[in-house]
């Protein structure tokens, strides 16, 4: 692995040489590495390119890291990963992508994620994009995650873009048993002329399970965001979707969010703001010293983090 | 100190231009100086020109003898001025901690930026990880904005209605830290406010109305005629409510 590819991975995934348990690294469509432990075990899908992450039942506090690296001007990149999390475990995953393109063409990552959590099962999952090089070429990714939580089961999702990429496409599905829960983080900044659309759908099938769905993001320039959040409240169940957006220069941001009550007692919740970042703030940073570019900088970060 | 040479402000009120304040000629020393007056009388306006938030339409401000008049609010702010806004600000995601450090102009410990909170009566440990939102209550926020004026320590600290929205409990509390920063004082303090037990704590007094300094002087000369004036049917209550 070159030097590039070890700050992506570093950025991506927070991996160096010391991270332990199980991995795959992917790097420019191939398997650049892979450890398997006891608990869990990842195997290459023979009908399609990816991988399947098999989590036994009952596995706790173990983290899987499956970060993919492009170096390589060009590359096309087409996964599909399977997780299949046995019942009662209690796992982190970290995923990612990092597209270093120095050449002039495109290089792109589309992965396809399917979750299949067992009952009473949490996973924890966090995904970060991140696009850097000098070339003139786009980097481009777009991540579909497919999840299916039994009963009692659980997923907290963790997804982060700041800049770097030109343009994604963000479809999330998700299907929740009795008892299930999601809560998805999504925080995403564009700049130049980037774009990125998120289309998340949650379909809350059993009874008492419940959905929250937060976005914030960022869009500068001349970029452009869409966020389309559906929950179908089809049960007793509890649902809750938010997007906060803060435009600046010529930025634009569209906020869809749909819910639908298919049951009686169904309970769903909307929000949605979008607007500059407020003179009072910016005010009150600059009397603290700050220059009013700083003080841009202090808010938009910690809206971010 | 502080000078303030025939500064005049106008601003547009009802499709009219409205006079805010007419002529103002102010010398603020050392110590604790309270602003007090009738609503609308032009005493925040006053606090935001020197801060910088607002220009004025005529006259000139002057810092330690250096006309800061056409200096930012960011320049004034590196040159001594702090500035507690009436309404605390939110800011999603931004901590107590950030907020406190990014005052203190420098990156802070964790035990110094609570020993600013411990100052305004805080319980650091509560505090220092909460996002500055409206889940903190009005009195709280209002402590934390103090708490960024100490943690700066500058020359000239401004109080813009410190006790405005909030509760008995800790407008008591709010008081105490006053009564404090009085004790501990190394610069000048101007607060603005219709509190009779803020204007006590106070060495001097200004008196703003309808745009002018009706009467400036010690603690002792002014607050007498003022109190004493409620109950005679002066325009001011003890709550600054015009009647």
């Amino acid at each position: 692995m070159n030097q590039t590819e070890r700050e992506l991975l570093k950025i991506i995934a927070d991996m160096d040489e010391t991270t332990g348990g199980a991995y795959n690294i992917r790097a420019n469509g191939q398997l650049a590495d892979r450890h398997v432990t006891e608990n869990i075990d990842i195997k290459t899908k023979t009908d399609k390119p990816g991988i399947d992450i098999i989590i036994k039942p009952g596995t706790k506090n173990e983290t899987v890291h499956i970060p993919v690296l492009i170096s390589q001007t060009g590359l096309s990149d087409l996964v599909y990963n399977d997780f299949i999390i046995g019942e009662g475990a209690d796992v982190t995953i970290i995923a990612g992508c990092g597209i270093h393109n120095c050449g002039s063409e495109e290089s792109r990552h589309d992965g396809i994620h399917s979750f299949f959590i067992g009952k009473n099962a949490k996973v924890k999952y966090v995904e970060k994009h991140y696009g850097a090089g000098s070339g003139t070429g786009e980097n481009n990714m777009n991540p579909t995650t497919i999840v299916n939580i039994a009963e009692g089961g659980s997923m907290e999702m963790e997804t982060t873009q700041i800049e770097g990429i030109q343009s994604t496409t963000r479809v999330t599905k998700a299907r929740l048993s009795a008892h299930a829960t999601i809560v998805i983080r999504e925080k995403i900044m564009t700049s130049g002329k980037q774009t990125a659309e998120t289309d998340f759908t949650v379909d809350l099938d059993g009874e008492h399970s419940s959905a929250n769905v937060i976005s914030r993001s960022v869009a500068k320039e001349d970029s452009f965001q869409r966020f389309l959040s559906k929950i179908n409240g089809n049960n007793i169940c509890n649902g809750h979707t938010e997007c906060d957006a803060i435009i600046m220069d010529h930025g634009r941001v569209c906020a869809i969010p749909e819910i639908t009550a298919n049951h009686i007692d169904a309970s769903l919740i909307h929000e949605a703001a979008i607007g500059k970042i407020a003179g009072d703030q910016l005010m009150k940073l600059m009397t603290l010293g700050l220059t009013e570019k700083q003080a841009e900088e202090q808010i938009i970060n910690g809206f971010l983090k | 100190m502080l000078e303030l040479q025939n500064i005049s402000f106008s601003a547009e009120s009802d499709g009219a231009q409205k006079e805010i304040l007419k002529n103002i000629g102010l010398k603020i020393d050392k110590g604790f100086v309270a602003v007090t007056g009738p609503n609308g009388g032009g005493k925040s306006t006053l606090a935001k020109l020197i801060a910088g938030i607002h220009r004025p339409d005529s006259g000139r401000i002057l810092l330690d003898g250096e006309d800061i008049t056409d200096l930012s609010v960011t320049d004034r702010a590196r040159k001594g001025i702090s500035f507690a806004f009436q309404q605390p600000v939110h800011f999603k995601g931004m901590t107590v901690y950030d907020l406190i450090g990014l005052a203190a102009g420098k990156s802070i410990g964790l035990t110094e930026a609570c020993d600013y909170l411990s100052q305004v009566g805080l319980c650091a440990r509560d505090y220092i990880n909460r996002e500055v939102n409206s889940s903190l209550s009005g009195g709280e926020l209002k402590r934390i904005e103090i708490a960024t004026v100490l943690a700066r320590g500058t020359k000239i600290s401004i109080f813009d209605e410190p006790e405005a929205g909030i509760d008995l409990w800790s407008f008591n509390n709010l008081i105490k830290v006053f009564e404090k920063m009085r004790r501990t004082l190394n610069g000048t303090i101007l607060i603005i406010s219709h509190q009779e037990r803020i204007l006590n704590i106070a060495d001097h007094v200004i008196v703003l109305g309808d745009g002018e300094v009706l009467q400036e002087g010690s603690k002792e000369e002014i607050l007498p005629g003022l109190l004493g004036n409620i109950s005679t049917g002066c325009h001011i209550t003890a709550e600054g409510e015009q009647i």
